[in-house]
């Protein structure tokens, strides 16, 4: 990883037209990936993660603002984009009728790939996608793990210095999940390649050396997973309630706490000083005769910092 | 009625020479908050609808409330909550309508309705949205008004299929405190996702992989029981060149890690003994150039143990 940056968007706007008037789908979004980086944009669905990388891409236009690739501007250097950078789409679908092989031979045909370099690469990159066995089987007939990564390989076909790929791991099952994270590790580590992906799976957050995280259009928060992190203030105590809304209510008014957050059946309750106010909650809970129970401190992971910024950013402290 | 509301032995379904489900047993209390984890395809949906009486049992047995539901689906049904993972609310209708359709499908008598409409709209926070067609709610208010639907005959048990998916954060929080305060009035709720972290927000969870339910327990004792192996997370100040480093060492069998993977800064391996492989690691990587900062041994994910256990026994 160096410090050229590979992404680069200054305060991007996208409104789309509907029958009902204007929607902002991208509301003013700066963000950087430098190069070598796994860059990962988080956020719900509807945040504006897909436009927001189909506008980088130059694949929609942007109403305001600037963006570029590789110093590439998004609207008026799309050829040189398609050169340099692979994509795969959300509803990506390879041609179900082609075996793997074929597959391989159509994406390179359609980014110009010389006969000679489609023999050197093809057999490369099949073997790293873990499918040397399948080059004759039909892409139809491969299991949704085994699709995601021929997708990658196609991808990568044309040698790209930087990949964009939209929820590539959403509906896979956790161990292809975990198989497609290692080749972005490997590419990464060997290749240098500059990687940026979408996906509302917080955890995935953990894979990244740098976070963007979206909510209705805007960029909440962009910083590495472990400053994020710890830019919700105070440490974090985790319990369950004998009795749920009372306590929740009871806690929410204590001294000391900063913000409350449920979990299921337990309560996570930022406090300044977790020794002292762990002592007193349960000690002001047991007098309205609610037990505590499995009180300890946890680490705030990557959804809990998540929630705990937008509801900073709409400004109201309701229910979570 | 049964100690238990759910019960289910050798559960089969096979669709001609694919088998869906494959021999799935467990039960379930009355109250208890039950949660399946699995990918698509694992024959979650299919469970359910097993359970529901709305597809024919292969093999096994299944009791729904001591009803069985290939022959008692009917009487079973009017207990029973469902609700499915495209949400089937009517998006021409209101809010108060939809859940006046749902009554009125359930043969709820006129006062019994009224009093379902107002308390369903309060716990889905629908107050003063009662008459905004559902086409303009958005996808956490949708998802609670569906719940709302899906209960508003009272049932004792509710099967929820992939309930949160495309839902934000902070309306997925709020959906679960609804499941835990069903749960707290004795409700049965048997829950279905793909999302590791909500797995942990049941009592109990299964792992369903391939029709066959891997691992069930509580997601603490699954952690400590279910992982092959012990995580190390290191931290080196480059670590792209730690981790050329490591998988050369598992290539050539230097190391037997189960696995070694970019976790961000960090790097992840998995090795049958934190303690003993702290030190040969932190050597191996000094004596290659690579400076490392910290190596610590933390819990496994919930993804971690999932994997561990679905991966055919290397042992």
């Amino acid at each position: 990883m160096n410090n050229t940056i590979a992404i680069s968007t200054q305060d991007v706007v996208k409104h789309f037209r509907t029958r009902n008037g204007t929607v902002t789908a991208v509301d003013g979004v700066s963000l950087q990936v430098r190069q070598g980086e796994t860059y990962g944009l988080i956020g719900p669905d509807g945040a504006g993660k897909t436009t927001i990388t189909r506008v980088i891409l130059g694949l929609l236009s942007r109403t305001d603002g600037e963006s570029s690739i590789l110093g590439y501007d998004s609207m008026h250097d799309t050829y040189d984009i398609r050169e340099r950078v692979g994509y795969i789409a959300q509803q990506f679908a390879l041609p179900p009728d082609l075996t793997v092989m074929e597959n391989m031979r159509f994406f390179a045909n359609v980014q110009g790939v010389g006969r000679a370099e489609q023999r050197r690469r093809i057999p490369e990159l099949i073997e790293f996608a873990g499918l040397s066995d399948f080059t004759g089987r039909l892409a139809g007939r491969l299991s949704g793990g085994m699709k995601k990564k021929l997708a990658l390989a196609c991808s990568l076909v044309h040698e790209p210095q930087v990949v964009m790929l939209d929820e590539p791991t959403l509906g896979v099952d956790p161990v292809s999940r975990r198989e497609f994270w290692d080749l972005l590790g490997k590419l990464r580590a060997e290749k240098g390649l500059t990687i940026f992906f979408c996906t509302p799976y917080m955890d995935e957050a953990e894979r990244c050396n740098w976070v963007g995280l979206m909510y209705q259009g805007k960029l909440v928060a962009h910083d590495s997973p472990e400053t994020i992190k710890k830019m919700v203030p105070g440490r974090l105590l985790e319990f369950t309630p004998s009795d749920f809304v009372p306590a929740w209510r009871a806690v929410e008014e204590m001294e000391g706490v900063l913000e409350v957050q449920t979990y299921g059946a337990m309560l996570h309750v930022f406090v300044d000083d977790p020794a002292r106010r762990r002592r007193e909650i349960r000690d002001a809970l047991a007098a309205q005769g609610i037990a505590c129970e499995g009180m300890r401190e946890i680490e705030p992971r990557m959804e809990e910092a998540f929630i705990s910024l937008i509801r900073k950013q709409s400004g109201n402290g309701q229910s979570a | 009625m049964d100690e238990y509301t759910i019960e289910v032995n050798d559960l089969t379904k096979r669709f001609g020479d694919f088998t869906a489900v494959d021999h799935v047993s467990f039960r379930v209390k009355q109250g208890e908050v039950y949660g399946w984890l699995g990918p698509n395809g694992a024959g979650k949906t299919t469970t359910i609808r097993m359970l529901l009486g709305l597809l024919k049992i292969t093999e096994g047995s299944a009791r729904v409330l001591g009803y069985d539901p290939t022959k008692e689906a009917k009487t079973m049904q009017a207990q029973v909550g469902y609700m499915s993972q495209l949400f089937t609310l009517y998006n021409d209708l209101t809010a108060r309508e939809n859940i006046r359709f749902y009554g009125l499908a359930y043969g709820l008598a006129r006062d019994e309705l009224r009093r379902r409409q107002a308390e369903i709209l309060e716990m889905a926070g629908l107050e003063g949205r009662e008459d905004t067609l559902t086409a303009n709610l958005s996808g956490g208010w949708k998802q609670r008004l569906a719940l709302g639907c899906a209960i508003v005959h009272r049932p004792k048990v509710v099967f929820l299929d992939e309930p949160t998916a495309g839902v934000d954060p902070i309306s997925r929080r709020e959906f679960w405190g609804l499941i835990y305060a069903m749960a707290k009035k004795g409700v049965t709720v048997m829950v279905t996702t793909h999302y590791m972290d909500e797995a942990e927000l049941c009592q109990r969870v299964g792992f369903l992989s391939q029709g066959r339910l891997v691992a069930l327990d509580s997601p603490t004792r699954l952690k400590q029981v279910e992982m092959r192996g012990q995580v190390l997370e290191i931290d080196c100040a480059d670590s792209e060149a730690a981790m050329r480093v490591l998988q050369a060492a598992k290539a050539s069998g230097q190391f037997p890690f189960d696995e070694v993977a970019l976790y961000g800064a960090q790097i992840h391996a998995v090795v049958p003994d934190a303690e003993a492989f702290r030190q040969p690691i932190e050597a191996l990587l000094t004596s290659e150039g690579v400076n490392v900062n910290t190596i610590e041994w933390i819990a496994p994910t919930l993804e971690d143990v999932f994997i561990s256990a679905v991966k055919p026994d290397a042992n």
